[in-house]
């Protein structure tokens, strides 16, 4: 049995577990271990996926495979769960809902997500995508005291199984008019079809890109996410808004970027409006936002749109421009969350942007770390922010969709405005009470970490790429 | 007389064999019923009925049943009308729908399922069903506390009673409730209670304690219980509904004994050889018949459970027990075969 | 035969699934729901695989219907009123419509290719438990073991959610 394919993951099972024990063991009171242990796990799951980048192949009757594109993916699940677990115990502290309990969530969740990545079969997808969502449903309402968080997780969970609905019918449609889940057998059969399949396939395949762009948020699926993200704990957060996105993102490439999956159908045309929709809505809604939070919820809205334009690109240079967005939006946004979790002083969950006054002087580093995350997100050269959306913008030019990315464009400009008012505040309003802000090694170092691979991922943006166009062979 | 002509009109022989089943059922409930009254009588060092019908008050449960049968039938005015006259019927469905495989014979079965065990689990679910709908149509909290506290119950013991069935599908290799007889022949050793020792007896008491919980017998007779709840969800109801509710009840008892005599205590397989001559049915129902006893017995003998007590016993000792005791099968199984 | 029976149980089962969305009181939408998954098993027997019908019972009939009646007696009744504005619901029908005419449209151009060579119940040990086991454990071995570990994080979060005090 080849069981490289699935190494990542069975690392990720197994540490879960060990993580529940370990957490059973150290005794109430001390969740260190659980979180040391569950850091220990994502290491070491992060070294065999590098160990075995790409050579997994596929593997139990062509039902995973562990091609680049699936290690790229597992590696950007488990660099942000590293980030995510790192920053976690002081919010847990904070909120009274300190329990080891939560890190086996969040390693379920990344295992649920690395079979969205490397599942070659509609079946495994689909196990992957319910294994991510009933983790995230638990995550979200972690914060038990607090009402926001409750309401979110209910929203979460009742459309969340509403779109598992959608996909699940889209999947039984596929299955009902090719005879498999399999993505090669289903691609083996459309091209042998004596007559071109259309109607319950293509339903069935509008229904699966539905239920996947929900979990990214895709306007006008995106209903949920603001209130979602607003009332779950900061930390998951931050994870929601990155991992959650690339593993749906993964999917929906793995299904979609197979040539035999068009059937003929435009779907170029639907995502289009879409991609537009979302980033403008996303945009436009940031505008208004007095919680950073909410701003930062927004904002991956909109991002979640750019994303969706290398998407529909549907050529090399987009998909691997993809996989680089993701891979640094990914340490663009946790870092984010991050520093918006440290200087949210109150602790009331408000994250009112006023907490940001005088930062620059209070304090310097986290100012710094912002202003290169705000602008980074905004899409300033040289960080690795601009080159995520150059890549997808240029591969939609060359795929043809120029006005797409003019409107693209048009909206990076709006959304300077909000992501540069943070620094605003930061640096030139007055505050009115001065306060020390809660120091959190642990929480620094990861939002140190952020900052530094934004910008080296700016500076080395090229060889990121190239690992990423490497990483795309196999889907496309 | 030849009946063989019978077997090549089979749909002839299923409704035949079906009225049987459902006299069988009407007597065996009238007959337990006066056990019932018989047994507590004596382990509570009185007599019970002695009047009625003469010897030991022989035809009490029969003239219960026609008072019974002329009581008013009464629906309360806030009642859900429709589903308060449903629910006794779907009740009884679900009990009556597991006799359909239970082995009385070598040919005596409604229909030898290959998935028989399965189904027997399945249908029993039917009855929760019928016993919530009961006690919300009622409009009554009495009865709808009784429902929920089924509806609770019988789901958590489920889960020991289907997890205990399952050794002796391991041991036999089939879920079809004949084979898993025929599996058993020979001596009473061979019966699967007394193979595998000691997992196989594990599972056949953790399976009958369970079952008392499956069909609200005391220790676990919570739902309905008299002194809290009046009459739990069959509060309301009177007459001959009332009367279906009790078939129901009396028949899962049967049921669950039979299930527990097939897997456990060889069907309708002779404790020796040389007994063959007496017929299958006699054993089968014998063998039942003294479960049905022990739950009697246990009923005027233990004292009821808390309801929080009755949750731990199932979810923190059956439930442990019975999955190692599965597991420990399942490896006795591949180390040293069945 | 067979057909005479998947007609019958075919009415059944549409007929409960529409009375499921048409009746007013939730009790009974429900119980009409638990008729249409008791009606679909059925046709799972017709189609030759006992055991899934089983399982359905199992599954939909018995533990989610609890869960569901669990769910509605939770909930206050009597207080559910038809609520929404005409506008929403006009709305609301006129994208039902839509939705139907794209169905119908898709259901009438849809060929189904006279290759497909998909035949219930043809082989021999078909939907017996032997047959479905055998292929849990080998075909389809990895998505039995992934939903282990979704059941996991299931119980997991049930537990984290439900007790008061860890």
């Amino acid at each position: 049995m080849n069981l490289t394919p699935i190494l990542t993951p069975l690392i990720l099972g197994a540490g879960a577990i060990v993580v529940l024990l370990a957490d059973l063991l150290a005794g109430k009171g001390n969740k260190t271990v659980a979180q040391v242990v569950a850091l220990a796990v994502i290491v070491f799951a992060g070294i065999a996926t590098v160990a075995v980048w790409g050579r997994g192949g596929p593997a139990f009757y062509g039902q995973v495979s562990g091609d680049g594109f699936a290690s790229f993916f597992n590696l950007i699940f488990l660099l942000v769960a590293f980030l995510v677990v790192l920053t976690s115990p002081s919010y847990l502290k904070r909120s009274g809902s300190n329990y080891g309990e939560y890190y086996v969530l969040l390693l379920l969740a990344v295992l649920g997500m690395t079979f969205m990545a490397s599942g070659t079969d509609l079946l495994i997808i689909f196990l992957g995508l319910e294994t991510m969502s009933i983790s995230l449903y638990v995550l979200v309402g972690f914060h038990k005291q607090r009402p926001r968080s409750n309401e979110a997780a209910l929203k979460y969970l009742l459309l969340g199984a509403f779109f598992t609905g959608f996909l699940l019918y889209g999947i039984a449609l596929v299955y009902g008019s090719t005879g498999s889940t399999n993505l090669e057998a289903i691609a083996d059969y459309v091209k042998a079809a004596s007559t071109p399949l259309g109607g319950y396939m293509g339903i069935g395949l509008a229904l699966l890109l539905i239920g996947l762009i929900f979990k990214i948020a895709i306007v006008p699926f995106h209903f949920w996410s603001p209130d979602v993200y607003d009332g779950a704990p900061t930390p998951v957060t931050a994870f929601m808004s990155t991992a959650v996105k690339a593993a749906a993102f993964a999917a929906a490439m793995r299904i979609f970027y197979h040539p035999a999956m068009t059937l003929g159908i435009p779907w170029d045309k639907a995502l289009w409006v879409l991609a537009v929709l979302t980033i403008t809505v996303g945009n436009l809604a940031a505008l208004s936002q007095s919680s950073i939070k909410r701003m930062l919820a927004y904002s991956s809205i909109t991002h979640a749109g750019y994303l969706l334009v290398g998407f529909i690109a549907r050529n090399e240079l987009g998909a691997s421009g993809m996989l680089y967005y993701l891979f640094s939006y990914g340490f663009m946004n946790v870092g984010a969350f991050t520093i918006a979790y440290l200087v949210n002083r109150r602790g009331d969950g408000s994250y009112s942007l006023s907490d940001y006054a005088q930062l620059g002087a209070r304090n310097p580093v986290l100012a710094l770390l912002m202003s290169i995350f705000m602008l980074s997100l905004t899409g300033i050269p040289p960080l690795a922010g601009f080159f995520g959306k150059f890549y997808v913008f240029s591969a939609a030019v060359q795929a043809g969709y120029v006005w797409l990315v003019i409107i693209g464009v048009l909206n990076s400009v709006i959304s300077v405005f909000y992501y540069l008012r943070v620094m605003v505040i930061m640096y030139m309003r007055e505050a009115e009470d001065l306060k020390d802000l809660e120091r959190v090694p642990s929480v620094g170092f990861a939002a140190l970490v952020c900052g530094l691979a934004i910008v080296l991922l700016g500076l080395f943006s090229g060889s990121l790429l190239e690992v990423a166009r490497n990483s795309i062979l196999t889907i496309l | 007389m030849n009946l063989e002509f019978l077997s090549q009109i089979p749909l002839l022989l299923t409704i035949v064999y079906c009225v049987a089943v459902v006299a069988f059922v009407f007597l065996f409930v009238l007959f337990s019923n006066w056990l019932e009254r018989k047994i507590s009588a004596h382990i509570q060092d009185r007599l019970g009925p002695m009047e009625t019908g003469g010897w030991h008050g022989w035809s009490q449960a029969i003239a219960d049943a026609l008072k019974l049968l002329f009581k008013e039938d009464i629906i309360p005015a806030a009642a859900d009308n429709k589903l308060f006259r449903l629910a006794p019927y779907l009740v009884f469905v679900g009990s009556l729908a597991g006799f359909a495989v239970l082995p009385f014979g070598a040919q005596l079965i409604g229909s030898d399922l290959n998935i028989g065990m399965y189904y027997v689990i399945a249908i029993s679910s039917l009855v929760v069903i019928g016993i919530l709908m009961a006690g919300w149509a009622s409009n009554n909290k009495w009865a709808l506390y009784g429902a929920m506290r089924a509806a609770a119950q019988m789901v958590s013991y489920e889960v020991p009673v289907a997890l205990s069935l399952l050794v002796p599908v391991i041991m036999s290799g089939t879920m079809s409730m004949q084979e898993i007889v025929h599996n058993q022949e020979g001596y009473f050793w061979n019966w699967y209670v007394f193979r595998m020792f000691p997992f196989s007896f594990v599972a056949f008491i953790i399976y009958f304690w369970a079952s008392l919980a499956e069909v609200n017998r005391n220790p676990f007779d919570l739902p309905e219980a008299e002194s809290e709840l009046v009459a739990g969800y069959f509060t309301e109801y009177s007459g001959m509904r009332f009367a279906i509710f009790f078939l129901a009840e009396y028949g899962n008892m049967f049921v669950v004994s039979a299930i527990a005599a097939t897997v456990f205590l060889g069907g309708w397989q002779a404790p020796f050889p040389f007994l063959k001559f007496i017929p299958g049915a006699v054993w089968f129902i014998g063998k039942a018949m003294s479960l049905v006893f022990v739950q009697m017995w246990l009923r005027w003998t233990l004292p009821r459970l808390r309801v929080d007590q009755l949750m731990h016993v199932c979810w923190k000792i059956f439930l442990p027990f019975s999955f190692a005791n599965l597991m420990l099968v399942g490896l006795w199984a591949v180390l040293w075969g069945k | 035969m067979e057909s005479v029976f998947f007609v019958i149980l075919a009415v059944v089962t549409v007929f409960s699934a529409l009375m499921v969305i048409l009746q007013k009181n939730p009790m009974t939408s429900v119980l009409f729901l638990i008729l249409a998954f008791f009606s679909t098993a059925a046709l799972y027997v017709l189609l030759s695989a006992p055991f899934l019908a089983a399982v359905q019972i199992i599954v939909y009939a018995g533990a989610i219907m609890v869960l569901f009646l669990f769910v509605i007696m939770l909930l206050n009744l009597n207080r559910i009123k038809e609520e929404g504005s005409p506008l929403l619901k006009a709305l609301g029908m006129m994208v039902a419509g839509m939705l139907l005419v794209i169905a119908a449209v898709v259901i009438r151009s849809t060929v189904i290719p006279s290759d497909s060579g998909f035949v219930a119940g043809t082989e021999p040990g078909f939907g017996s438990v032997e047959a479905i086991g055998r292929s849990l454990f080998t075909t389809y071995l990895l998505p039995f073991e992934i939903a282990s570990f979704l059941l996991l994080a299931a119980i997991i979060g049930a537990v984290v959610l439900a007790k008061k005090k860890l």
